[in-house]
């Protein structure tokens, strides 16, 4: 047996990554960054607001969260609608008693379906980040460019309308992209987005329409990576948590602000038994001095202004 | 298809010849950092194809992206503290990518061993040609970054052919990862020249660890501990190896550091350690043991015979 003869043939091997949508550049000999008040930390609680639809395909893959039984499956759909719900509403109750405002990921059909958990959102001031149009609807390698603008252009245009933000931000569901997803986010006035997971700051991306930024939307510090995916406790969920908060508060003192992000899902951590546990986190991270409560934007400005 | 690897006759953990180490030590510690590059679209190998998502996979490679971004840094900074040196299983084309983390290694005098030249480049189906091909841009690559001559070998991603390990022996490759058949080193049966299996770990892997038993940070640490004091204790009568491979994108998060420093500060508290790399261990075994085992091994054969 013989392998054809270019899969020892490297045309990427070279000083840099294999692609050009961004640089190499190593965390820690970076410019410090510095976050207003002289905050160690910023604090981005990003709890994503979704919706699996009851005929979800699970095309070309099934995203985290996916329904996973034959039509019609209540069992998954309601099971995740309860974050939308119930769920929401316990964490909003523990965000707002520690003065913590947050930026929620949300699907533009959430935004259609569910206008009082919109309004719940902005009121508080909280950001909305495009998170596309639903969990069925999703972005990937082969997908025609076209569906995929059209797809891009309704979730930001209905978010932008319902929530009256200028909606900046954007999460791919499943962090997943195709080759174009990029270019198309940064036509459409994306300035952010939250689907590389492979630094724990912002850092420029290279599109063919002008600037856009990687941020660092936590996968690793995520209640249904943690609770369902590795099947931890509650206990460890919190402590994984501070742990993360301690080593980045401490690596402030020499490398400058760092980010700390917490993704949520109301359907995970919104459940009556997991609620404290998030709630003895957050208050652990709280009870420090120089943490910076914030959202997408006012992060990426702070850093943006002290490059 | 053979029925079985035929690389090593079965050599129970019974009155096997006593191992010593330097200083009287009872384990050989090591800690083998996989420093590894994902390509975002790597050709397809008709053998095997690892499950992810259509091309490109953005999650799967970012992920790995931030081990050579972020994680190799900070557990760089916890083995210095530590002071323990890395034996990298290197992809080699990160010494083309990313030369600035190779020169931190061996500026450290870490050891860099060959772990193929991408994780996305399986051996599975390579030609005789294709893999000397192979083997000899290994041992060029490491040697015009690095200086160091090649003495160990861990096929990229775990993949190899029936020839892999005769053709390693006959480049002059001392000590193979692959085999997960025991704890101390072993003679492995090769046509030409020696070569012995080194202990690696799949067991205190952190990969294995964290994604496939799906541990938290502090249980990692919790089983580090007690494969440590296990050896340590067997370690009184006969020298055992430790081995922890990590992978910086997965030990290098900002939860799971901490947890791992300590077990590691734990074990190099230790008096009778032994604190090395790969390549030091072969050449001790080679030096002061190989031929004893090898002894052992053939009465062992005859007598079983």
């Amino acid at each position: 047996m013989t392998l054809p003869e270019d899969y020892l043939r490297y045309p990427n091997r070279r000083h840099g990554m294999d692609h050009d949508r961004y640089e190499w550049s190593n965390l820690f000999r970076r410019n410090p960054v510095s976050w207003p008040g002289g905050a160690k930390v910023a604090l981005w609680v990003c709890p994503a607001l979704e919706w699996f639809p009851l005929d979800m395909q699970n095309k070309p893959f099934r995203p985290p969260g996916g329904l996973e039984r034959p039509y019609p499956d209540y069992r998954y759909y309601t099971h995740r609608d309860y974050g939308n719900r119930v769920g929401i509403f316990r964490i909003m109750k523990v965000l707002d008693k520690l003065g913590i405002k947050a930026s929620a990921t949300v699907n533009s059909a959430v935004a259609e379906r569910y206008p009082f958990l919109l309004r719940e959102v902005t009121r508080r001031g909280w950001e909305v980040i495009a998170h596309g149009v639903d969990m069925a609807h999703l972005h990937y390698g082969g997908m025609p460019e076209a569906e995929e603008a059209a797809q891009i252009a309704q979730a930001v245009t209905t978010l932008r309308e319902l929530s009256g933000q200028p909606v900046t931000g954007w999460l791919s569901p499943g962090k997943s992209e195709s080759h174009a997803t990029l270019d198309l986010l940064a036509a459409e006035g994306i300035e952010y987005v939250c689907d590389w997971i492979n630094d724990d700051m912002p850092y420029p991306l290279k599109t063919g329409q002008g600037s856009l930024y990687s941020m660092p939307h936590s996968h690793e510090i995520d209640d249904r990576l943690i609770l369902l995916q590795y099947h931890h406790s509650e206990r460890d969920f919190t402590e994984q948590v501070k742990d993360q908060f301690d080593t980045l508060y401490k690596e402030a003192d020499k490398y400058g602000g760092r980010i700390l992000s917490i993704t949520l899902h109301p359907w995970v951590i919104g459940q009556p038994y997991r609620i404290k546990p998030l709630e003895e986190a957050l208050s652990y991270i709280m009870g420090h001095k120089d943490v910076w409560c914030a959202t997408g934007s006012e992060i990426l400005a702070a850093f943006k202004a002290s490059q | 298809m053979k029925n079985d690897p035929g690389l090593y006759d079965y050599w129970p953990y019974v009155d096997r010849p006593k191992i010593t180490w330097p200083n009287g030590a009872r384990v050989a510690f090591w800690v083998a950092p996989n420093i590894e590059f994902y390509e975002l679209a790597p050709p397809i190998n008709p053998t095997w194809t690892p499950p992810g998502r259509p091309v490109p996979d953005v999650m799967y490679y970012s992920q790995r992206d931030f081990g050579n971004r972020v994680g190799v840094w900070r557990m760089m900074e916890a083995m210095d503290r530590c002071g323990v040196r890395g034996s990298i299983s290197l992809n080699i084309a990160l010494c083309d990518h990313h030369p600035e983390i190779i020169e931190e290694c061996a500026k450290r005098d870490w050891e860099f061993f060959s772990h193929g030249i991408y994780n996305t480049r399986f051996t599975y189906g390579m030609s005789e040609a294709q893999e000397r091909e192979f083997i000899e841009d290994a041992f060029a690559s490491v040697e015009k970054y690095t200086g160091q001559r090649l003495a160990g070998w861990l096929s990229p991603a775990l993949t190899n052919t029936e020839r892999t390990l005769e053709l390693l022996a006959e480049y002059g490759i001392k000590y193979t990862c692959d085999l997960f058949q025991d704890d101390q080193p072993q003679p492995l049966k090769v046509n030409s020249g020696r070569l012995i299996s080194m202990p690696y770990s799949l067991e205190m892997n952190d990969i294995i660890v964290y994604n496939f038993d799906l541990s938290s940070p502090r249980h990692y640490a919790k089983v580090i501990r007690a494969q440590f004091e296990q050896l340590y204790e067997e370690g009184a009568e006969s020298g055992t190896v430790m081995c922890i491979p990590l992978h910086p994108f997965l030990v290098g998060q900002a939860h799971r550091i901490a947890a791992f420093e300590e077990a590691l500060a734990y074990i190099t508290g230790h008096e009778k350690v032994w604190v090395t790399t790969g390549r030091e261990i072969a050449d001790w075994y080679y030096e002061h043991h190989y031929d004893t085992v090898l002894d052992a091994l053939k009465s062992t054969r005859q007598s079983q015979g």
